[in-house]
């Protein structure tokens, strides 16, 4: 009855999807205000019911429901409650669907926090947002539905990938769909803009805070992936540019430019049909991803089970969303006409020279995804193009980057004067190079690349203290130091603490790099192992049982100079209904350094192989992302975009008049 | 003495007990440091998605006890590749070689560069003062007042 | 004017190249050995250990080296189709039996039937390795002069024996 319910609400919800195209988008053009008022109700009607199908498929696994076949391929009795619920977005068609909720609750808050802006331009966004959702809710429906039924059904299910059943894993696909989704919002004003022919500084302003937040979940989610394949794969890595992660980083990588990109549209007018045509390419990535991953187009570790004709509706859809809006591109953007004009060394300029930065990043990425498909495809044989590529390419790729960081928000909009730029910036400066110079030798031994990603990283946070110090000093002269540093907009802040977030994660990457160090012993029950100045002392492995898994769990005692530290827990785990072996590392998290212990095979009745490793400062990788995502939330929470959001719709339409 | 016999049985017996340092699992670490390093660089054909080093399939096991032999025999790496790219093509490698095929993909990356900066700079450079429609005299008043009296 | 039509120019040629993907197999590994001679080996067969056989010994024939092993599901599927190649007469079947154990082997094939004139046995697959063998079952047509001209990665199936492998092997036997 209840999968049943499900299939019927997302029926219900694809009529509203296309009511609310048809209204949102047809009612903008005509102008018919009637038309364009009921996008609101029938987009919130849409989410109800995306809701309650989601409800639903959630109710099928609480319930260990194993007539549905979703349920049954990616769940099992034995299965914990909060994995029974995770499986939900377990497998493809359940995470299709938690695609279409994520759009859906989106698009909600688009209805809630819309009241400011011209109807027909949230009409239109509205509209666009119908679209995507209808060819979603297409494809699920006709290639992917969750709710088909398996007879004979089987007295259990097949259990979750026990790689899955994990709390970070449990969070990666909503905080990653919660990104890829936020960017249609981006896209959909794009969209609406091109529609309706007004490309004005207003849209840029009403756009960035949406795409800030989309931005924050996609860097959280891909963090969360990240951090997941440290603890999990065993091995003690953290990104394999796989070509599913670099899925997910393409559209992060363009949705970094486009934020930027949208604070000079914002503040100068300038560059539009630029920023629009980068709206789009960020959501045309995320789209992307999503047929990449469940195509078979690509080897992943990540691949859904691949089927040719899912392959071809996401193609089709990617086609039909994409290609649409680069027409509208094509037609509409000649006219929008350029904006103000600046200097060679202005702000904008160094702006935009991020935006060519990670635009030439994300099309590197690209580059290397997808060569050896072009290479097979033009019978021009096969390779592989792996991390030594990707690493090669992208590091240099960056380190610009990590200048202008440092430079940018200093300079002047429309003209900068260098002279000035480096006066402020001495101090900076010095402080980044003798952070290069000296902080080598605290870590053991001096080597150039660490040297150039302390200097960058110290750079960017030197140069973020300059911007704070000299806003607080022009900030009402003469007031207290507190209100001073209140009077200072969030989103500068949000700024500061974003980018040094990228200095905390440079140099997290850039230590554990250079000195992390591991070893592969043969340890008996008391025998010992000395690595990175810890000692590990192995006790033996004893039997244990889990909800659904034996497992064989390690003891290791760790020492320092004598004094215990810690005892850590690696297993080797079999899930009974698969059968499948999973390697449990054991991590002692630290501030600056993570000490990571797995189980290799044992090689007698009482020997077991054991991988001792030390990670200086790699938690600062994660660390520095936490602190991006928190940074953007600042920024996209500012007051300039909540005060907006109370004056009258009528006050905007003006404005955009005249722009 | 009667006592060191029973002294001698207690060594005997306390020694398996005694903690060591241990052993490393590789019967060769620094070899093995050479093989895993290259192994690294080279792509499981099994499970496509792990490097040869990472990989538990009985052929990457095969294929690292091959690299093992011929470090072992003198080769160098250069040699340990071409072994395994003549038998598996390029393939197997996970840094592309450097061919007429992928000259593309090794220089893409900075003729994007080099096209965005390009674009920049001409789009920059477009931007004549003369389009926001000021008279030079006004200019000129402007360029005065600036100089006189720049604040922040 | 023109500028703004470059995205969708761009992402054109990515449609058609996706689109061409969804055909492709992207965990295929073409062999490089295609076109070049078949790499030495002198093995003991798998019924009579004291004898050996090498690819010398076919100097001057048109054959094929069908890659199998008694582990390998998919070695079931193609199985038949090797039967009936071997009974045609068409072309001459060897077999590799790669890393298996010798009893098995032999009850293997006394179980499904020996399409094999002779079956050598490749314990630690060392010559599979020489062969470029990643996936059991392969199987390889090799020429008069030794040199390999095809390799089939994965199950034979009657298609593939009427529509590439036999009409290879008539041109192979006329040269």
């Amino acid at each position: 009855m209840i999968p049943e319910l499900g299939q019927l609400a997302l029926a219900l919800a694809l009529c509203l999807a296309i009511a609310q195209t048809l209204l949102g988008i047809a009612g903008a053009a005509r102008g018919q205000a009637v038309w364009m008022a009921a996008t609101r109700p029938v987009a919130r009607g849409q989410f109800v019911f995306v809701a309650i199908a989601f409800l639903c498929l959630t109710a099928s696994f609480v319930n260990n429901d194993f007539t549905v076949a979703y349920v049954a391929s990616n769940s099992n009795s034995a299965l914990p409650l909060h994995y029974r619920i995770a499986g939900v977005w377990g497998g493809h068609e359940g995470s299709m669907l938690l695609w279409v909720l994520m759009l859906s609750v989106w698009t909600f808050g688009v209805t809630l926090f819309s009241r400011h802006l011209p109807l027909e331009m949230v009409a239109r966004v509205l509209g666009v947002m119908g679209l995507v959702s209808l060819g979603f809710l297409l494809f699920i429906l006709f290639t992917s539905n969750p709710f088909l039924r398996v007879f004979p059904s089987p007295a259990d299910g097949r259990d979750l990938n026990p790689l899955l059943q994990d709390p970070g894993m449990v969070m990666h696909p909503p905080m990653l769909y919660m990104g890829y989704v936020g960017f249609s919002i981006a896209f959909s004003f794009a969209v609406a803009a091109l529609l309706s022919g007004r490309l004005d500084a207003a849209w840029a302003r009403w756009s960035r805070p949406w795409t800030t937040a989309a931005w924050c979940f996609l860097t959280i989610g891909i963090a969360l992936g990240s951090g997941w394949a440290y603890y999990e794969l065993g091995w003690g890595g953290w990104w394999f540019w796989d070509p599913v992660e670099n899925a997910s980083f393409m559209p992060w990588l363009t949705g970094t430019a486009l934020i930027h990109s949208l604070a000079v549209t914002e503040k100068r007018g300038a560059f539009r049909s630029w920023t629009v045509l980068l709206a789009i390419v960020v959501f045309a990535l995320s789209l992307l991803g999503t047929f990449l991953v469940r195509s078979g187009v690509l080897t992943s570790v990540h691949a859904f089970a691949t089927d040719p004709t899912r392959g071809i509706f996401i193609l089709a859809l990617l086609a039909l969303v994409i290609g649409g809006s680069l027409l509208l591109y094509v037609w509409r953007a000649p006219k929008v006409g350029l904006g103000g004009g600046f200097e060679p060394l202005s702000r904008e300029s160094m702006l935009l020279a991020n935006n060519v930065i990670f635009a030439s990043a994300a099309g590197s990425v690209l580059l290397g995804t997808l060569y050896p498909l072009a290479l097979d495809a033009s019978g021009l044989g096969k390779i592989s193009v792996g991390p030594p590529y990707f690493e090669t390419v992208f590091v240099p790729l960056m380190a610009p980057a990590l200048f202008l960081m440092g430079v940018g928000p200093l300079a002047r909009w429309k003209k900068a004067s260098l002279p000035d730029l480096a006066s402020r910036l001495r101090w900076a400066a010095a402080a980044a190079v003798l952070a290069a110079l000296a902080l080598p030798f605290a870590m053991g031994r001096w080597g150039a690349l660490v040297a150039l990603g302390l200097l960058l990283a110290a750079w960017v946070a030197a140069s973020g203290f300059v911007q704070l110090y000299e806003k607080v000093r022009n900030a009402a002269s003469g007031a207290s130091a507190w209100t001073r540093l209140s009077s200072v907009p969030r989103a500068t802040y949000g700024m500061l603490l974003a980018h040094f977030g990228v200095a905390v994660f440079v140099v997290g990457v850039t230590l554990v790099k250079a000195y992390e160090s591991e070893k592969d012993v043969r340890m008996e029950p008391g025998d010992t192992v000395e690595v990175g100045g810890y000692t590990f002392r192995f006790d033996g492995v004893r039997d244990v049982t889990g909800p659904n898994y034996v497992a064989g769990r390690g003891h290791i005692a760790v020492t320092r100079n004598g004094s215990f530290v810690t005892t850590l827990y690696p297993e080797k785990r079999i899930y009974r209904v698969q059968n499948q072996p999973m390697t449990e590392a054991a991590i002692d998290t630290g501030l600056t350094r993570d000490l990571y212990v797995s189980l290799g095979d044992s090689v007698s009745n009482t020997a077991w192989v054991v991988r001792v490793h030390h990670k200086p400062f790699v938690d600062w990788i994660w660390g520095g992302c936490l602190l991006m995502a928190l940074g953007g939330a600042l920024a996209a929470s500012d007051r300039r975009y909540r005060l907006a959001a109370r004056r009258p719709r009528e006050q905007y339409a003006a404005a955009a008049e005249m722009t | 003495m009667p006592r060191a016999p029973a002294l001698l049985l207690l060594a005997a017996l306390a020694a398996p007990l005694a903690a060591k340092e241990a052993a490393p699992a590789a019967a060769d670490p620094v070899l093995e440091q050479r093989v895993m390093k290259l192994a690294e660089e080279l792509r499981c054909l099994v499970c496509q998605n792990q490097t040869l080093a990472e990989s538990n399939a009985p052929l990457a096991e095969d294929l690292r006890n091959q690299l093992r032999e011929r470090m072992r025999e003198g080769k160098t790496d250069r040699e340990v590749v071409d072994f395994l790219v003549e038998r598996y093509g390029d393939f197997v490698l996970y840094r592309p070689p450097l061919k007429a095929t992928t000259v593309l993909l090794w220089f893409g990356p900075l003729l994007l560069l080099a096209i965005g900066f390009a674009v920049l700079l001409r789009r920059v450079r477009r931007r004549a003062p003369e389009e926001t429609g000021v008279s030079d005299a006004d200019r000129k008043r402007a360029a005065e007042l600036l100089a006189s009296g720049e604040r922040r | 004017m023109t500028r703004f039509a470059i995205p969708i120019a761009i992402f054109v040629v990515l449609l058609v190249l996706l689109g061409v993907g969804l055909k492709l197999d992207p965990r295929e590994v073409p062999s490089p050995l295609i076109g070049k001679p078949a790499p030495h080996f002198d093995l003991p067969e798998l019924r009579e250990a004291s004898k050996t056989f090498s690819e010398r010994d076919m100097r001057g024939k048109v054959w094929v080296l069908n890659v199998w092993a008694s582990w390998c599901v998919s070695c079931r599927e193609e199985h038949p189709v090797l039967l009936d190649l071997a009974a045609s007469g068409a072309v001459p079947i060897y077999g590799l039996n790669y890393k298996d154990r010798r009893e098995d082997g032999l009850a293997w094939l006394k179980g499904m039937g020996d399409p094999y004139k002779v079956s050598i046995f490749d314990f630690d697959g060392r010559v599979g390795i020489d062969y470029g063998v990643y996936g059991v079952p392969e199987t390889y047509l090799i020429d008069k002069a030794g040199v390999i001209r095809y390799k089939r990665i994965g199950p034979l199936t009657p298609e593939i024996v009427k529509e590439t492998l036999l009409p290879l092997v008539r041109e192979l036997d006329r040269a």
